[in-house]
C-alpha cells in the first residue's frame, strides 16, 4: 500500500513563476460571472455567425484552500466546460477566473505554463485518457518532463513514489495501460495528476466509468490524498450521492447556470430549487427510509432543453411543476437563503423570501 | 445545402485556373522537346522552325501565351489548337470522351460486381480458408501492374497473338454505334485488366468495413429483433459498410475519366488517356493543357458529387 | 410453471488468452408479469446470460450447456430458424446505449416497421399504423413526425423510448433490459423506469432488468439475483435480499454505495481488490479473495446455492446464524449513518 510521503521530493516542487503570488485571506479559486460562448457558424468560406451556444452563462463560486466544491448537473449543463475554463484549457468569453489571487482569465499560454504544475485534471474515461502506446511510467512522468522538473533519475524515483501512493506496484513502471483494469487505470490517471504536487485538482467525472466497488476505493483514496497533500478539489459528477460524499459545498448546474449552491450536508435535507428536488427524487436508492421519504417522486416532463435555445426567464420553467407567469418572463437571481445556501428561484421550496445578500 | 454546392463549384473553378497555370509553368520551366521542331519534321531548316514558332505563337512571352490561353478558355471554352496538327484540342477530346467513358463504366461495373460479393463472403467468415484465399488473391491482383496484366491477357487471349484465340486484340476498338458486339468484345479484356486491381482493393475495403460494421451495437439489435442473418448482413450491415465504399468509387471514377493511360496504351484504345500520352511525347502544350484540365475537371466534379452523395447516404452529415 | 426457466446454464468462450467462463452454473426463473432484477458488476456474467436466452451467443467459439425453458420449450435446443421466430416475438431485448443500438441510416418508422414485419405478415401501411401506436404509447411527442426521423435527431431519453417501443410492439411475453438507463441522465432514468413499469402493468410482460445499480433494482424488481464471476451469489424476493442480505458480496455492494444517508466524515467501505478475470476464476468460492469473512473451506469448495428462508437462496459457507447477524448489522449501519 502507500508509503507515507510528507514533503515534496527535492528539486521537483516549484514555485509558480512570473507573477503568481500567494495572498493570504483570499479564496484559493474564485470564479466570477464566468461565461463561455461557442459560436454557431454557417456559410462556406467564412463562417458567418448564426448565433451562440452559451455553454456556461454567468457562473460564480469560490473554493477555499483545501476545500472541495462539488459540481453536479446533467448532460448539457456546462459542468465539463467549467472544468476546462477553470484549468484554462479554454479561454472564457466573459467573467473572471482568479487562482490564488491572480486573475488568470486571459493569460496566454506561456504565462500559464508554470501554473500547469499547480492545476491538474483527472478525466472520466480511464480507457481513453491514457496513451496506449506509452508505458505507465512514461505517462506519469510526462508532466515532470514537460515542466523540466528534476533529472531523469529523480523523475523516475518520483513516479515510483506516486505509483505507490495510489496503491499500485511501483515495479509496474514499464507496463502498458491495457494490462491494467479500469480502476487501476484511473489510479494511474490520478498519479499523473498528482506527480507535480499540484494545489488544485479538477476531477471531471473521475468515477463514473468504474464499478461500484471500485468507485468507493477511488473516492476514499481521493479523500485521503486531499488531506495528505493539502489539495483543493473541484469535483464534477452527475451522481449526487458521490458528490455529496466528497464535497464541502455543492453547486447544482442547469443549462449553463448555477441554480443552487449549498453546504453539502444541507442539500439533501433542505433543497430549495425545484430542479434539485427533482434530481434528488430521481436518484434510485436502497435505503428504506430514503425510499419511503422520496416515495412522492417528482418525475420531470420532457427532456433537458438544448443549450442552443434556452427558455426565456428561468431556464427551468418549462419542466418545473411550480412554474408561474413570472418564471417565463424574469430570470431569478441567485440569492442567499441563509447560511451560505444560495438558490435562484421565484418560488423557492423553503418558502422564504430570499435574503438580499450578495451571492458569494 | 445549396449554398454549399455553389461554394464548392466556385472553389472548383478557382482550382481549375490554378491547375492550368501550374501546367503552363511546368511545361515552360522544364526542358522538353521543342514542339516547333517536332512539327517541322526531319528536314527542317532553322527558318522553317522559326516560322512555325511564330505561327504557333511560341515566340511571345510566356505570360502572354498563358493569357491568350486563359482568355480563350474562359470566354470561348476553347482549348486552343494542337501544335502537332493544328486540330482543335477540344474536338479531339470530345471525340475520345465516349471511349474513355466506355472503358471506365465497364470496368466500374465489373469491379463492383466482383468486389462486393467477395468482400461480403470474406467478412462473414473472417479468417476462414476462403477468406484467406480471396484476400491473398486480392493482394496479388493489387500488386500486379496494369501493363503487366494487360500484356499477359493479350498474350493469352487475343485473337491475333494469343495462345487462345478468344477476344479481339489491341487496337481493335470500335464505337458502340458502329458495332455493339465488337465494342463489347474489344473492351472485355481492358475492362477486366483495369478492374482487377480495383476489385481487389475494394474487396478488401468491403471486407474490412463490413467486419467493423457487424461489430456495432445496432447489428446486435437487428438480430435481437429476430431478423434472418441474411437480412441482418445485407440490409443492416452492408448498407452502413458500403457508404464509404460508394464515395471512394465516385472518386476513382473521376480519376479514371481523366484517362486510364496505361490501359489505353497497352490495348491501343483511342481514349483521352492515350491522347494525353501522345501529347506529352509530342510536347503539344495545348493538348497537354486540355487533357490535364479535363482530368482535373472530372476529379473536382467527382469530389463535389461524392460529398453531396455522402449527405444523402448518411443522414447524420448535413451541410 | 414459470414463464422462463434457466437451468444450470454454462457458457464458455474459447479465446486466444484461454477459456472464458462467462456463465458458470446459473439457474433462474421468471414468472409471468413479474420483474427479475439481475445485479452485478462488470464480468459478472449477467449480460451473457441474457444474450444466451436470446440465442445471441451461438458463436463458433462458444460452448453452451444447460437449459433455457420458455413455457416448457428448451430454447437452447431449437435450431436457428426456429429460435429466430421466438427472438423479438416472444422474448425482446433492449440495450444500454440507444444511440449506437439503433441503426443510424434508417428512419425510426422503418426500423419499427421492420420489427413488426419480421414476424407478422402485415402490409406496410398496417405496420406503419402499429408503429405509430407504439410510439404514442411510450410517450413520444409528435409521433407521426418522429416516424420520419433518424435516431441521431432525437435525445437520449427519446431514443430509449423508441427502443422500448420497438421491443414491445409485438407484445412479447418477456422483455430483457440490459442496463437500459445507465447511459441516461438521472431525471430521464426516472422517466424511463416509470414507463417500463407502466407498460408492464398494461401488457402483463415479464421483465428481466439487468443493472449494476442496486438502487434501480430496489425500486423496480420483485425478485433479485446477485451475480458474481458468472455465478449466482444470492437470489430471492426483493425485500429479502435488500433488507436481509446474506452474502458477503451483497453486503459489500450495499456498503460501498455512497447513499443519501451516508456520513461524509467516514470513508466508504469498498470491497478490497477487483472483480476477477473470467479466464482464471478463483478456486472454490469465487469471491473468497475479497471476502472479509473468508473461512478455510472457501478456497477449497464452491458453495452451493442453498435456501435460507422461503424463496431466498445464498451460496456461502458461513453459518446461517452468523450470516443473518452480520446482514442485520450491515443493514442497520446503512440506516443509521448520519
Amino acid at each position: 500500500m502507500r508509503t507515507g510521503t510528507q514533503a515534496a521530493p527535492p528539486s521537483v516542487s516549484g514555485v509558480a513563476g512570473n507573477g503568481a503570488q500567494r495572498r493570504p485571506g483570499v479564496p484559493f479559486l474564485a470564479v466570477q460571472d464566468l461565461e463561455k460562448r461557442f459560436p454557431l457558424t454557417r456559410g462556406v468560406f467564412l463562417g458567418r455567425e448564426r448565433g451562440h451556444v452559451h455553454a456556461v452563462d454567468g457562473v460564480s463560486f469560490e473554493i477555499p484552500r483545501g476545500g472541495t466544491l462539488g459540481l453536479v448537473g446533467e448532460s448539457g449543463c456546462g459542468k465539463s466546460t467549467v472544468a476546462r475554463l477553470v484549468t484554462r484549457l479554454l479561454e472564457p468569453t466573459g467573467g473572471r477566473v482568479v487562482y490564488d489571487g491572480n486573475d488568470i482569465t486571459h493569460w496566454k499560454t506561456r504565462a500559464l505554463r508554470p501554473l500547469r504544475r499547480e492545476i491538474q485534471l483527472v478525466f472520466q474515461d480511464p480507457y481513453s485518457s491514457l496513451n496506449p502506446r506509452r508505458t505507465v511510467g512514461a505517462i506519469v512522468a510526462e508532466p515532470l518532463r514537460l515542466q523540466h522538473l528534476g533529472t531523469r533519475t529523480e523523475r523516475r524515483a518520483r513516479v515510483r513514489e506516486m505509483l505507490a501512493v495510489v496503491g499500485l506496484n511501483p515495479e509496474h513502471y514499464n507496463r502498458y495501460p491495457h494490462e491494467f483494469s479500469g480502476g487501476q487505470r484511473q489510479r494511474i490517471g490520478i498519479a499523473r495528476a498528482l506527480v507535480t504536487t499540484p494545489k488544485l485538482v479538477v476531477a471531471d467525472e473521475p468515477v463514473s466509468a468504474l464499478d461500484v466497488s471500485i468507485q468507493a476505493q477511488i473516492l476514499n483514496m481521493l479523500a485521503e490524498l486531499q488531506v495528505e497533500f493539502g489539495l483543493t478539489y473541484l469535483f464534477i459528477a452527475h451522481d449526487l450521492n458521490v458528490v455529496r460524499h466528497i464535497s464541502d459545498r455543492i453547486a447544482v448546474m442547469y443549462l449553463g447556470k448555477i441554480v443552487e449552491l449549498s453546504p453539502a450536508d444541507e442539500l439533501h435535507v433542505r433543497p430549495i430549487h425545484p430542479y434539485t428536488e427533482a434530481l434528488l427524487s430521481a436518484v434510485p436508492t436502497v435505503e428504506t427510509s430514503a425510499r419511503e421519504r422520496l416515495r412522492g417522486r417528482v418525475v420531470l416532463r420532457g427532456d433537458p432543453p438544448s443549450p442552443v435555445a434556452p427558455p426565456s426567464g428561468c431556464r427551468f420553467h418549462t419542466r418545473c411543476r411550480y412554474a408561474t407567469e413570472i418564471c417565463s418572463a424574469v430570470e431569478p437571481p441567485l440569492v442567499d437563503h441563509g447560511g451560505g445556501h444560495l438558490a435562484a428561484c421565484h418560488h423557492p421550496l423553503d418558502g422564504r423570501t430570499p435574503v438580499q445578500a450578495t451571492a458569494t | 445545402m445549396l449554398r454549399y454546392i455553389v461554394g464548392r463549384i466556385l472553389w472548383g473553378a478557382f482550382l481549375l485556373v490554378v491547375v492550368s497555370a501550374l501546367t503552363f509553368l511546368i511545361f515552360t520551366v522544364f526542358p522538353s522537346a521543342d514542339p516547333a521542331a517536332l512539327r517541322a519534321g526531319r528536314q527542317a531548316t532553322p527558318e522553317l522552325i522559326a516560322q512555325i514558332r511564330h505561327t504557333l505563337g511560341l515566340d511571345r512571352p510566356v505570360y502572354v501565351q498563358y493569357w491568350i490561353f486563359l482568355k480563350g478558355l474562359v470566354l470561348h471554352f476553347d482549348l486552343g489548337y494542337s501544335y502537332q496538327n493544328s486540330v482543335s484540342v477540344k474536338s479531339q477530346i470530345f471525340t475520345r470522351l465516349p471511349v474513355t467513358l466506355s472503358l471506365t463504366a465497364g470496368a466500374f461495373v465489373i469491379w463492383m460486381l466482383a468486389a462486393i460479393p467477395i468482400g461480403v463472403i470474406s467478412a462473414i467468415r473472417p479468417r476462414s480458408l476462403l477468406d484467406r484465399a480471396t484476400m491473398g488473391a486480392a493482394l496479388v491482383a493489387i500488386s500486379a501492374p496494369v501493363y503487366f496484366l494487360g500484356l499477359i491477357a493479350l498474350f493469352l487471349f487475343s485473337n491475333d497473338i494469343g495462345v487462345v484465340h478468344l477476344l479481339p486484340g489491341a487496337g481493335t476498338y470500335a464505337p458502340i454505334s458502329v458495332s455493339p458486339w465488337h465494342w463489347f468484345t474489344s473492351l472485355l479484356m481492358p475492362w477486366c485488366v483495369l478492374a482487377a486491381a480495383f476489385a481487389a482493393f475494394y474487396a478488401r475495403m468491403v471486407r474490412g468495413n463490413l467486419i467493423d460494421t457487424l461489430g456495432e451495437d445496432y447489428i446486435r439489435t437487428a438480430r435481437a429483433k429476430g431478423l434472418s442473418e441474411r437480412r441482418v448482413v445485407m440490409r443492416h450491415g452492408l448498407r452502413a459498410a458500403l457508404t464509404p465504399v460508394v464515395t471512394m468509387a465516385g472518386l476513382d471514377i473521376g480519376i479514371l475519366l481523366g484517362g486510364a493511360i496505361l490501359t489505353e496504351t497497352v490495348f491501343n484504345i483511342p481514349g483521352i488517356g492515350r491522347y494525353a500520352y501522345d501529347s506529352i511525347i509530342n510536347s503539344d502544350l495545348p493538348a497537354i493543357e486540355g487533357t490535364v484540365l479535363f482530368g482535373a475537371f472530372f476529379i473536382i466534379t467527382a469530389n463535389i458529387f461524392v460529398d453531396i452523395l455522402y449527405a444523402f447516404l448518411d443522414p447524420r452529415v448535413r451541410y | 410453471m414459470a414463464l422462463l426457466e434457466i437451468q444450470d446454464l454454462h457458457v464458455r468462450f474459447a479465446t486466444r488468452d484461454g477459456v472464458v467462463h462467462a456463465v458458470d452454473g446459473v439457474s433462474l426463473s421468471v414468472d409471468r408479469g413479474r420483474t427479475l432484477g439481475i445485479v452485478g458488476e462488470s464480468g459478472s456474467g449477467k449480460s451473457v446470460t441474457a444474450l444466451t436466452v436470446m440465442g445471441l451467443t451461438r458463436l463458433p467459439n462458444a460452448t453452451i450447456e444447460g437449459h433455457v425453458l420458455l413455457d416448457g420449450v428448451d430454447l437452447l435446443g431449437l435450431p436457428d430458424d426456429e429460435l429466430q421466430k421466438v427472438r423479438g416475438r416472444r422474448v425482446a431485448m433492449i440495450f444500454q446505449d440507444p444511440l449506437s443500438s439503433l441503426h443510424p441510416l434508417y428512419k425510426i418508422g422503418w426500423q419499427l416497421g421492420e420489427a413488426i414485419q419480421a414476424h407478422e405478415h402485415v402490409s406496410d401501411k398496417a405496420a406503419r399504423a402499429r408503429a405509430l401506436a407504439a410510439l404514442t404509447e411510450v410517450g413520444i411527442p409528435s409521433p407521426a413526425e418522429r416516424l420520419s426521423s433518424y435516431p441521431h435527431e432525437l435525445s437520449g431519453g427519446m431514443r430509449q423510448r423508441v427502443m422500448i417501443a420497438m421491443a414491445l410492439v409485438l407484445d412479447p411475453e418477456i422483455l430483457i433490459a440490459d442496463e437500459p438507463t445507465t447511459a441516461l441522465d438521472v431525471t430521464v432514468q426516472a422517466q424511463i423506469l416509470d414507463l417500463v413499469r407502466a407498460l408492464q402493468a398494461d401488457h402483463g410482460t415479464a421483465v428481466v432488468l439487468i443493472t449494476h445499480d442496486l438502487g434501480v433494482i430496489a425500486e423496480t424488481a420483485d425478485e433479485v439475483a446477485v451475480m458474481y464471476a458468472g455465478r449466482i451469489a444470492e437470489l430471492g424476493p426483493l425485500g429479502a435480499v435488500i433488507d436481509r442480505p446474506e452474502h458477503p458480496y451483497t453486503w459489500g455492494l450495499l456498503q460501498s454505495l455512497p447513499g443519501a444517508e451516508t456520513s461524509r466524515s467516514e470513508p466508504l467501505h469498498p470491497i478490497d481488490g477487483a472483480p476477477p478475470s473470467l479466464i482464471s476464476v478463483p478456486t472454490g468460492c469465487a469471491f473468497h479473495p475479497r471476502c472479509p469473512y473468508v473461512l478455510p473451506v472457501c478456497p477449497a469448495k464452491q458453495p452451493a446455492l442453498l435456501e435460507t428462508t422461503a424463496g431466498h437462496t445464498v451460496a456461502c459457507h458461513l453459518p446461517t446464524a452468523l450470516r443473518r447477524e452480520i446482514g442485520a448489522e450491515v443493514r442497520a449501519s446503512l440506516e443509521t449513518r448520519t
